[in-house]
């Protein structure tokens, strides 16, 4: 089996990283491609790029952000925010990115997965589905505690617009498995209860979108300690796990997020 | 730093930019072309690719680049294939429906048999070196690369350099005199991938002079 990754990610704004970075010895804590030099350096498998850009100059901003990378970071990245037809993803992978991420254009036109994946390969289509658990089927007290005869999880509203608004008649785990039949060959799954929380993944989440795909999933949203990271792979079955704050912040590296996942028996890359 | 001039072969399918600065961060001089008089005088041709095999070799044809690239591996000319490009060294291919390559390499490229695995295998995955060679020196065995493959070239024992296991232990890395080929990245291996590549840009700058 490949080895699991450990992907930071980098929400950038008009070419500029959002959250703030605690990392000393940066010449510019602002400039998403200087951080991922140093992602890079500590051990980090692949990148994600998130833009947030909200102007007409979008898809320059994206693709510049693709070609600085691609010069100076010699790992995989991918680019998510503003892909919304093949040409925006040609233009990105032409500029160096490796996968294309995709998520409110997709739910708008689910074609857009099939006209990516044949003409670019799945292995370059990210599906990003932010999830939220619906509101009348609350969480079971702890992943450990066994569910009730015949209760099978739940079930997890998609939302868009940075979870303040559910996309009618969606679920997670059936949009999940219909943008990987439609060509996704990844899913990027946030939880918008977690996102923000530190208090870990939400493990049945990933676990039920683990199992109802053929493809990896990421695990996203949540991760406030190393012992996330284990458990996001271990009880939630992800194949790779993305984590913001907990490297942007310093509170650890990437180079210790492997150490802690190797000591737990996670075949990863060291 | 190595002074070799090393030419990357634009055939229209891949993307050669990560290449081109990969070689270009570890001191390499590095160009993208497929003029003959380039070719020619490169010290050293990369022939990287993604897509399908078939495709691929149609457009080395139109080009002409399958007779320039057979020039240059019988003159001496290091040549490193990359990922499709390794594929297309070898004598031929049955991915949709077969192809005949460009035969530097004896063997075939099939299926990667991975029963009940995910195919293509995507991520990165520890090579062993299955012998020494001035490609890998300086890098340990098992060293992690980076793959994104549905097919594997099926070498010669002697001509295998390095294997990975996904499903079956597969041959990752081949050799033959001045012919290279891995299947992996290693534009996109970090450390690991710029070491392999700064020892394949020393190799262009002892190889015999190009013409």
């Amino acid at each position: 089996m490949p080895l699991k990754r450990v992907i930071p990610c980098l929400d950038v704004d008009a070419g500029r990283v959002v959250k703030g970075t605690n990392f000393v010895g940066l010449r510019d804590a602002g400039d998403p491609v200087e951080l991922a030099e140093r992602y890079d350096a500590e051990g980090a498998d692949e990148l994600v790029f998130l833009d947030i850009t909200a102007s007409h100059e979008r898809r320059e901003t994206i693709v510049e952000l693709a070609r600085r990378t691609a010069d100076n970071v010699f790992i995989p990245f991918t680019i998510g925010g503003g892909i919304r037809s093949v040409e925006d993803a040609q233009a990105v992978l032409d500029a160096g990115a490796d996968k294309v991420s995709v998520n409110s254009a997709a739910l708008e036109r689910p074609e857009l997965l099939t006209e990516l994946a044949d003409q670019f390969g799945s292995q370059c289509v990210v599906i990003a589905i932010d999830a939220k658990r619906d509101a009348d089927d609350p969480p079971s007290a702890s992943p450990a505690c066994a569910a009730p005869a015949g209760w099978f999880g739940g079930t997890w509203g998609v939302y868009v617009k940075g979870g303040r608004e559910r996309v009618p008649g969606r679920d997670a785990v059936s949009w999940a498995r219909e943008a990987v039949e439609r060509g996704a060959g990844e899913v990027l799954l946030t939880s918008m209860d977690r996102d923000g929380t530190n208090d870990g993944y939400d493990l049945e989440l990933t676990r039920a979108v683990a199992e109802a795909v053929p493809v990896p999933v990421i695990a996203s949203g949540g991760a406030g300690e190393l012992s996330h990271l284990s458990e996001a792979i271990t009880a939630g079955g992800a194949d790779a796990v993305l984590c913001a704050s907990i490297f942007h912040y310093g509170r650890h590296t990437v180079a210790e997020a492997k150490e802690r996942l190797a000591a737990d028996g996670i075949p990863v890359r060291r | 730093m190595s002074d070799a001039r090393v030419l990357i072969l634009d055939y229209g399918m891949g993307n050669l930019r990560s290449v081109e600065k990969a070689l270009e961060h570890v001191g390499a001089r590095a160009a993208i072309g497929s003029d003959p008089d380039e070719v020619r005088s490169a010290d050293g041709l990369i022939l990287p690719g993604v897509g399908a095999f078939p495709r691929a070799m149609e457009r080395i044809r139109a080009t002409g680049l399958d007779r320039l690239i057979a020039e240059r591996a019988a003159a001496g000319t290091p040549i490193l294939g990359i990922c499709l490009g390794l594929q297309l060294l070898f004598e031929r291919s049955e991915e949709l429906g077969g192809a005949a390559g460009l035969g530097l390499l004896p063997g075939a490229v099939t299926r990667l048999e991975a029963p009940g695995l995910k195919v293509p295998n995507i991520g990165w995955a520890p090579v062993r070196w299955e012998r020494e060679s001035p490609l890998v020196a300086g890098i340990p065995s098992e060293t992690p690369f980076y793959l994104v493959h549905s097919f594997v070239a099926r070498p010669a024992a002697a001509d295998r350099l390095g294997t990975a296991e996904y499903g079956e232990r597969f041959a990752c890395a081949a050799e033959r005199g001045n012919v290279f080929g891995v299947q992996f990245h290693p534009e996109k291996s970090s450390a690991a991938g710029l070491a392999l590549l700064a020892n394949f840009a020393g190799i262009c700058a002892k190889a015999p002079a190009a013409a």
